[in-house]
């Protein structure tokens, strides 16, 4: 085993431990987001400089230039990375707490019950439904739908496979229910509605960004402290009970930080899906390691998928701007077709 | 559960007489109401003149024998999955095989240009094909066969995939959002009979290999060294009646797009009433099959006009409770 860096609280209530190849991976993810955040602010419908751009971030003055890079790009940028990284580790979590490969947060309903709830909120409330209280009702969506998902999973404990079921038929169900209320609604708020299910990072302002952070800065910390548990239970549901690790207690845990985590993104982006099914698998390929290890690397690829993505579609079609999840299901399928390869291999 | 052949033949009967009432119903019942003995007269003599016999003629008609086939054909395709993969949450929607025939159609349709229903049905085959041994080979565990829970979530994701592609289309192909709305929201009305008809050929041929298959369906519900001791040849089987799923789902999306949930909760009705002889299941869910997707679309005029819910919406909300329920109850995962 090569050298890692271990955290530990004196009283062992929590530690963390990452592998040296996890940190310089984290490392090199990290510089290459930072870079690619760089590059992507100076892109738009007025061309920047990489001087311009980094002299605006460093001496921020009243110029047109530093508004539109400061008020209109650099709020998308960083809300690209955050959604990103929180899908990302949405579902890496669901991933490890399902132990299957093909879970994320849309497949097993949780991005469906934000998209009811905000759906329901803009028809019931007309067109007036401003972005200010649209999220917190989408995040309430999400955990309504995990606690329903948990409820009718629930027999003597969770089990996995039960869970993922129960989620795919009511994220089946509620997606119904999303297009009757927007059949039933005016158009104006049929289209309000639309704009908002696509998932576009389109006008993003610097309030969205200071909402959705505290969200992540509650969840990350707690997710690797409590991680190792997960590792536990990979092993088998015995293992971990053997190990000194509460089985079910964990389990709710874990379900809650992925939809606090995939909630929150999904209130304030729309239903950007795929990321959360890619990001985790591209991390396993990166490193081998354990969850807690894994969590840092998948939150970087997925802010760097989303950054790209959205990059893509606000230049490359100028005057249009598509929304990202376009271009995330862009990478999504080459993606899929390895996964299938690897399996085929597996079983060859 | 109905046991005796008595019994059985009353049941039959009782479901093509609910199958009638839900054909005139779907036939009378709209935007514009009919009265039964206006379409006894539009039947018996067409006055061409006549707002409501127009009405019949040009919509109703082909809209009824549309909800029919695909009502059917989805019903009968889920029943012979269920068999096949032994698992009962198996549907040709659940596993992503609609999903993959909506989107070729879409290609079809959109990149390609074809317009004629008997190249884009071949462009449905392809994609349902495609979807199958996708969700196949994704389903598969390493050295543990097929897991149903796998294979659902492979099925999920490869839907979503196709989704989000067409849905990408549609964006992009915003001057033909109107037809791949159609296919992604799933609909029976504004097909004429003109692209009906040459879909039939193949559909009704399907439909007779299913039910000539239905000996061998019954014995693949055994072990598989059980079966080729009695001298089956389960390989040929499986692909015959991959074949017929593929047809059967392949063709009802190229006519009315994606409508959920109809394959997965036909053939349990049908179980429940008439036993897992397949001989009895897959005539009954066919009937069953269409029944309920002429009832769906009937409310689904009825409930806001002018407007009209899309059928697969009703089919969906329809489906969901049964699924949860068999969720619940899916034996632990092998």
């Amino acid at each position: 085993m090569s050298r890692s860096l271990i955290l530990r609280s004196r009283n062992d209530r929590w530690s963390i431990k990452l592998g040296t190849r996890v940190l310089v991976v984290t490392g090199i993810l990290a510089v290459l987001l930072a870079a690619s955040s760089v590059l992507a602010l100076t892109s738009g419908s007025h061309p920047t400089s990489v001087t311009d751009v980094l002299g605006t971030l460093v001496a921020p003055n009243q110029s047109e230039l530093a508004l539109i890079i400061l008020e209109i790009r650099l709020p998308r940028i960083l809300m690209a990375i955050l959604v990103g990284a929180a899908l990302g580790s949405a579902g890496l979590i669901l991933q490890g707490l399902v132990r299957n490969p093909l879970a994320s947060p849309d497949v097993i309903g949780i991005t469906s019950g934000a998209s009811a709830a905000a759906v329901l909120f803009l028809w019931l409330g007309g067109i007036t439904g401003t972005s200010l209280l649209l999220a917190p009702v989408a995040i309430g969506g999400a955990f309504v739908v995990a606690l329903g998902i948990t409820a009718l999973a629930w027999q003597r404990g969770i089990s996995p496979a039960r869970l993922v079921l129960v989620g795919v038929g009511l994220a089946a169900g509620l997606t119904a229910v999303t297009t009757l209320l927007l059949v039933l609604s005016p158009d104006a708020t049929a289209m309000n509605a639309y704009i908002w299910l696509t998932g576009s990072l389109y006008a993003s302002q610097w309030h969205d960004v200071t909402a959705l952070a505290p969200w992540l800065m509650v969840c990350w910390p707690l997710a690797l402290i409590r991680l190792r548990h997960l590792d536990a239970q990979s092993m088998g549901e015995d293992m971990a009970l053997g190990l000194g690790s509460a089985l079910q207690g964990h389990r709710l845990l874990f379900l809650m930080l992925a939809v606090a985590l995939a909630g929150s993104a999904v209130a304030y982006a729309g239903a950007v899906g795929f990321i959360g099914l890619i990001a985790p698998h591209m991390a396993r390929r990166l490193v081998s390691s354990g969850h807690t290890g894994l969590l840092p690397i998948a939150a970087l690829i997925g802010a760097l998928i989303l950054l790209y993505a959205d990059w893509v579609g606000r230049v490359a079609f100028i005057p249009r701007d598509l929304p990202a999840g376009i271009f995330v299901a862009g990478i999504g399928a080459p993606f899929f077709v390895y996964l299938l390869y690897r399996l085929r291999q597996e079983l060859g | 559960m109905l046991t005796t052949l008595q019994a059985r033949m009353l049941g039959t009967l009782l479901c093509l007489g609910l199958l009638l009432a839900a054909t005139v119903s779907s036939l009378i019942f709209g935007h514009i109401p009919v009265s039964l003995e206006m379409l006894a007269n539009s039947i018996v003599d067409y006055d061409p003149g006549s707002l409501e016999h127009l009405v019949i003629h040009t919509e109703r008609f082909s809209r009824t024998v549309t909800s029919m086939i695909v009502g059917s054909g989805l019903a009968i395709a889920g029943a012979l999955m269920q068999t096949l993969t032994r698992n009962p949450l198996a549907s040709p929607g659940i596993l992503g095989i609609n999903a993959g025939a909506m989107f070729f159609v879409v290609v079809g349709a959109t990149l390609l240009s074809l317009t004629s229903p008997s190249q884009l049905v071949w462009a449905a085959f392809t994609g349902a094909a495609t979807a199958a041994v996708l969700v196949y080979f994704l389903g598969r565990e390493a050295g543990r066969g097929v897991s149903p829970v796998r294979t659902v979530l492979a099925g999920v994701a490869v839907t979503a995939l196709f989704v989000s592609f067409a849905q990408g289309l549609l964006i992009l192909n915003q001057d033909r959002f109107e037809s791949i709305l159609f296919w992604l929201a799933g609909s029976v009305s504004g097909r004429g009979l003109d692209a009906i008809v040459p879909l039939l050929p193949l559909f009704g041929g399907a439909l007779i290999l299913a039910l000539l298959l239905s000996r061998q369906l019954n014995l693949l519900g055994l072990d598989d060294e059980v079966i080729r001791g009695l001298g089956l040849r389960v390989g040929q089987v499986r692909l015959l009646i991959g074949l017929v799923v593929i047809v059967l789902a392949g063709t009802s999306v190229a006519m009315a797009g994606l409508i959920g949930f109809v394959g997965l909760i036909v053939p349990h009705m049908a179980r429940g009433l008439f036993g897992t002889d397949h001989r009895w299941l897959l005539p009954l869910s066919a009937i069953i099959g269409a029944t309920l997707l002429l009832a769906a679309d009937t409310i689904a005029r009825l409930v806001i006009p002018p407007q009209e819910i899309p059928v697969g919406v009703m089919t969906a909300l329809l489906g969901t409770p049964l699924f949860l329920h068999l969720a619940r109850h899916v034996r632990k995962v092998a």
